[in-house]
């Protein structure tokens, strides 16, 4: 088991905000965690990444305590790709990447050809190569959200976490994001707005409503008709697209329901 | 073998992408050392360069025989008691200066926080002219104006930080806000203190501590400020990655391998400690914080590890010509140094705040 959650309790002003959370993740799955917006996707996530401490629960890593793991020795084992994306500063695209390598320099140790290759190659897989001598801040929201996933592969993680990874990226990248994520062969935990994508790519979802766990499985257990208006309320087909063998999620706005019949299906 | 041109190698000196380090350190250096020789000649009696190098260099054990006395006994005393101290004073306190700078800036992530602007310095004051008064700390003994100074430094940090962090990051306008209203109580103590009871507290009066000088500089002064300012250039010179990560944000800092909120605090300790030995012995002088480190990120980017490097020095330098400007503006009366870097300062924070959206 690569990333292990039991029991997860969070609360915020004495409010919870997620409840008795149970989630795995084995080695080389690629876990999506779906739910509406303030269903606590975020805050699951980063419990997990350790920026906020669970009220209660038991988190491990690879079978060790993540919660009592040195910030270094977890950073050599995990990547993160948060929504913090604002850098104050004037910092290079390539700089920002370096600093993925930071867990694994010694105190006063400097930048290794190594690391400049391996920087070199986050850049490359992420389509940013051109962009390395950019400054940061000039960069749209999809550019910066891909510096910052090359920053996470620099930092070359058995496990990625992810928060919404592709909200600010075209199609075309969100595809390419993906599919590169599936090719890394690393264990991937994501939280994903898009149900097609998380349909296309999740081995297995979670699926959170008002931080609560509602249902787990895999995309053809959980993508319901059914499901998603318990848990979004709207209304939406669902069926096996034949090009990719995978669930296909058609939205039907209540104003625009030309065929009753169909959705009763 | 390819050699550039030696107006390319000048060129690439100032190019912030990928500075050549070297180059711009001993630049930084010679200038400094080029500084203190000409700051030492320029006053009311003005002495050669010459003059003033070969008196520094007769002090010298091995030199002492070795230069032959051409200047008065006057000449020596302005140079070497009265001159010196204060241009090396200048030297340390603005590198201090920039160095706090630079510590709070990763602290709040913003380019616009500064040991005057966030009130550090009027907290630092208040408690110095408090233990002055009192003599709460007089049991260190020479120390002991250094650290009540300290003491305010680092409660004034603590809670503007606190009162400006919300939902876990800093808001902008809160800072800024809580910073001047800080300031204004501690500046408030400051002058009530100074004006009530004004012979105890001899040479350092109200403006003193409110506009700073380098006046009545002594050989003496020198030590603490320096062995401090060392430290803590070494301190954060060693963590110069984390600071650098800070920047990202405090999760992601976190996720990079950083121990956060320890992290904060050594920020904390160190940037008090900068500014309250500082003002111990030079009052509050404003902006240099805030313009220093500006500066050097225009010169060699944003990565710690350089401007760190580049920050010291030039805060030695810019304090060092603006205390000769003080000295000979209205000579022979002195303008306190710090009005001199406010009337520069001012200016150059409207424009930072202007200059790009706030983020």
């Amino acid at each position: 088991m690569k990333l292990q959650v039991e029991n997860l309790n969070y609360s915020y002003d004495a409010s919870p905000l997620v409840a008795d959370i149970r989630l795995h993740v084995k080695q080389g799955e690629f876990v999506g965690l779906i739910g509406p917006n303030g269903s606590g996707k975020s805050t699951v996530l980063k419990n997990v990444y350790r920026a906020l401490k669970p009220d209660s629960g038991w988190l491990a890593m690879d079978g060790e305590d993540l919660q009592a793991m040195k910030p270094k020795a977890l950073a050599l084992q995990m990547g993160v790709v948060g929504q913090e994306n604002t850098v104050p500063f004037d910092f290079m695209v390539e700089d920002i990447v370096g600093m993925g390598r930071s867990p694994h320099k010694r105190l006063l140790e400097g930048d290794r050809p190594e690391d400049r290759r391996i920087v070199a190659a986050a850049l490359a897989q992420t389509g940013m190569a051109e962009m390395a001598r950019r400054n940061y801040r000039n960069l749209s929201g999809g550019e910066k959200q891909r510096v910052l996933l090359a920053r996470a592969l620099a930092q070359q993680t058995e496990l990625l976490i992810m928060d919404e990874p592709t909200n600010h990226l075209d199609i075309y990248y969100q595809l390419q994001m993906f599919d590169l994520i599936q090719t890394l062969g690393v264990t991937v935990l994501a939280a994903i707005h898009d149900l097609n994508l998380a349909a296309l790519y999740c081995s297995r979802l979670y699926v959170l409503k008002a931080g609560r766990l509602h249902r787990a499985g895999t995309p053809e257990e959980v993508l319901t008709p059914e499901l998603i208006r318990e848990v979004y309320g709207i209304t939406a087909e669902v069926a096996v697209h034949p090009a990719t063998g995978k669930l296909s999620i058609a939205y039907v706005p209540a104003g625009m329901a030309q065929r009753e019949a169909a959705l009763v299906r | 073998m390819n050699k550039l041109s030696p107006l390319v190698r000048f060129r690439s000196i100032w190019n912030p992408d990928e500075p050549n380090m070297k180059w711009m350190i001993t630049l930084l250096l010679l200038f400094g050392v080029l500084s203190v020789v000409l700051a030492v000649g320029i006053g009311p009696v003005a002495v050669a360069p010459v003059t003033v190098a070969k008196i520094v260099l007769s002090k010298a054990p091995m030199l002492r025989d070795a230069i032959p006395i051409t200047w008065t006994q006057l000449d020596e005393n302005i140079v070497w008691t009265l001159r010196l101290p204060r241009v090396l004073l200048g030297m340390i306190v603005g590198a201090s200066l920039a160095v706090t700078g630079v510590a709070m800036q990763a602290l709040v992530r913003n380019a616009l926080a500064d040991p005057f602007i966030l009130g550090v310095s009027s907290g630092a004051a208040a408690t110095a002219t408090l233990g002055m008064l009192f003599g709460v700390f007089a049991f260190f003994g020479t120390y002991a104006l250094s650290i009540s100074a300290f003491l305010g430094a680092a409660a004034t940090i603590i809670a503007v930080y606190a009162i400006s962090r919300v939902k876990g990051s800093i808001n902008i306008t809160q800072l800024l806000l809580s910073g001047v209203v800080v300031a204004m109580i501690m500046d408030a103590i400051t002058n009530i203190i100074t004006l009530s009871a004004p012979n105890a507290l001899g040479l350092h009066n109200a403006a003193f501590w409110m506009s700073g000088s380098l006046a009545g500089a002594k050989w003496g002064y020198l030590t603490l400020p320096l062995i401090v300012m060392i430290g803590c250039m070494m301190v954060l010179m060693t963590r110069y990655r984390a600071l650098n990560a800070l920047l990202l944000g405090d999760e992601t800092a976190g996720t990079l391998g950083y121990h956060v909120s320890r992290l904060q605090k050594l920020l904390v300790l160190v940037a008090s400690l900068l500014a309250g030995v500082t003002i111990a012995v030079s009052g509050s002088i404003g902006f240099v914080g805030l313009m220093v480190p500006h500066m050097a990120r225009l010169l060699v980017g944003s990565d710690h590890k350089r401007v760190l490097l580049v920050s010291a020095p030039l805060g030695g330098i810019l304090v060092v010509w603006t205390d000769v400007v003080a000295r000979i503006v209205i000579a022979p009366q002195e303008l306190p140094l710090g009005l001199l870097t406010a009337l520069i300062g001012g200016p150059f924070f409207i424009w930072l705040l202007k200059r790009k959206p706030r983020i």
